[in-house]
């Protein structure tokens, strides 16, 4: 714990942010023509591409087909060249099984899947470049990419990390605020109506600091779907102008 | 040998134009489009709170008192009477399932399909156990949609001598919105080859055929080799197909033909550099809207 201090006395991050300031966000819609939708997003130095397919029929058991709404099927994958070492095997373990799991239960709660009966909706996620907030950088990817491939939803669903450091609730942790080993937590919200699609925490925090971390996380994600909402406004003008005879 | 290379160089903005600007009201998911009740809810819009929210990024079309939202880019919607060009991915036991590139494969009943000959009679339990040998998994139809089922699958047919298995020529995948809904979807280009424009966004691209056989129905590919020259017709028309859907322009027969013309002074391989298909665009719209006024 000697030499890195997260926040310094003048209240600097190690990056030179302040406490509740994200990182730059830089996105781009419809990099893949193959795929129905797709995206690209980088948060600071974290970089994820996102590609969904679908809504299209069921591949592989049909008994699994939902007869009254479409299935979301997500896989998360991290590049071997993602992290500092070389990550041995991209995806099939444990880790990624849950970001699967996680991405799944966040874009059920936002896609309007009753629409879609006996569909299956496919959303791929993988991590170029991992530099803290990796769950948060793939759900900001993937909803660029359901909303480029045309898929309803019930609104954007912005994600963004915070933690706890010397009383001060720091947003959009970077690699070595992570690794710090404080408190994490990982927020996924519907910014029209402030309602939480996914809420997740890594070690522990005293429940009188939870409401403040929250705030922390919530403005975050309100902050990125400002910037998001100017990348889909851009694009579909810059669409619109093409298509417009 | 000579060795093309390229940089990668940072994307040009649109310049933007404000009279188009003004003309569409463009929405993201979760934006309200309007608080009045008295209007009817369409695709791209869910109700909340009393207020009528965008579910898709688009542009609102408003009908009378229908609102709707069009996204920029969808699965194919069936509807009655369209053309299709569709895959078959699965034989099942009266049936055929064609993967046409909407939300659920389609389907081509046996009974909506032409025997080779053009026989009308009663499908007969031979005739099932030889579906294989009439269109087996990975073959290419052209067919009508007959019907569209309440879950959005869509039934197709192919009682006309028109439609039918499909034989030697390239298939281009687009997106359904580019494709221009017109009188007839089967063009013969003067430039050489045929096309065929699937409202489901599939474009067939084939050799024009000799003479018309009618009596075939469709059913016996022809495999006779074809000449180098209609060859690089039809890799000419496919590349000025993707160029002019990377710029998003409406497809239909006229703006192809515009876009080969504009293409001849370039090589083929040159079509698809960003840079050429920029131009040969500009000069297929202009051409086209001095055709119209």
């Amino acid at each position: 714990m000697a030499g890195l201090e997260l926040l310094s006395d003048q209240g600097y991050r190690v990056d030179g942010r302040r406490a509740g300031e994200l990182r730059k966000i830089q996105a781009r819609m419809g990099v893949f023509a193959q795929a129905d939708g797709s995206a690209y997003i980088e948060q600071g130095n974290t970089k994820a591409l996102a590609v969904v397919y679908g809504p299209h029929e069921m591949r592989g058991s049909r008994s699994r087909a939902l007869p009254d709404r479409a299935l979301v099927n997500c896989q998360y994958s991290m590049a071997t060249f993602s992290t500092g070492e070389r990550k041995r095997r991209p995806h099939g373990d444990r880790k990624a099984c849950e970001m699967g799991l996680q991405l799944r239960q966040t874009f059920e709660a936002a896609i309007l899947t009753q629409l879609y009966p006996r569909s299956q909706i496919d959303i791929y996620v993988q991590v170029l470049q991992a530099d803290g907030g990796n769950y948060a950088a793939c759900v900001n990817a993937a909803t660029l990419a359901v909303l480029d491939a045309g898929i309803p939803m019930r609104d954007f669903v912005c994600a963004c990390s915070a933690g706890f450091v010397d009383g001060t609730a720091l947003a959009d942790l970077s690699h070595v605020e992570e690794a710090a080993g404080g408190p994490q937590l990982a927020l996924a919200l519907l910014p029209a109506s402030g309602q939480l699609a996914l809420l997740e925490m890594d070690a522990r925090l005293h429940e009188d600091h939870l409401q403040q971390v929250l705030e922390a996380a919530s403005q975050a994600a309100r902050d990125v779907h400002a910037l998001l909402d100017r990348v889909v406004r851009q694009h579909v003008r810059e669409a619109a102008l093409l298509l417009g005879d | 040998m000579a060795m093309e290379i390229r940089l990668p160089v940072a994307r040009q903005r649109l310049p933007e134009s404000l009279d188009r600007d003004t003309q569409k009201h463009l929405v993201v998911p979760g934006d309200t489009i309007t608080t009045d009740t008295g209007f009817m809810r369409g695709h791209g819009t869910y109700m909340g709170d009393e207020k009528l929210i965008a579910s898709v990024a688009g542009s609102v079309e408003r009908v009378n008192k229908l609102i709707c939202v069009k996204a920029l880019k969808t699965r194919y919607n069936g509807e009655v009477g369209d053309i299709v060009v569709g895959r078959i991915t699965e034989v099942q036991q009266k049936r055929w399932k064609v993967e046409t590139n909407s939300r659920l494969d389609s389907v081509l009943l046996l009974s909506s399909m032409n025997l080779p000959g053009g026989e009308l009679r009663r499908r007969s339990a031979e005739d099932e156990l030889a579906m294989r040998d009439f269109l087996r998994e990975g073959d290419l139809i052209s067919a009508e949609v007959q019907a569209v089922f309440s879950d959005g699958a869509v039934s197709l047919h192919t009682r006309s001598l028109k439609y039918g298995k499909l034989g030697q020529g390239v298939l281009v995948q687009v997106s359904p919105s580019l494709v221009k809904r017109q009188k007839t979807h089967f063009h013969d280009l003067p430039c050489g080859a045929s096309v065929i424009l699937g409202n489901n966004g599939f474009i067939w691209i084939y050799p024009t055929p000799e003479q018309r056989e009618e009596e075939v129905g469709g059913f016996i590919a022809n495999l006779e080799p074809v000449p180098l020259s209609d060859r690089e017709v039809i890799s000419r028309l496919r590349n000025c197909i993707v160029a002019l859907v990377a710029q998003k322009m409406m497809l239909f027969d006229t703006s192809l033909l515009y876009c080969y013309e504009a293409s001849l002074s370039h090589q083929i391989k040159d079509i698809l550099k960003p840079e050429i298909m920029e131009e040969i665009v500009m000069e297929t719209r202009q051409r086209l809207l001095e055709q119209e006024g």
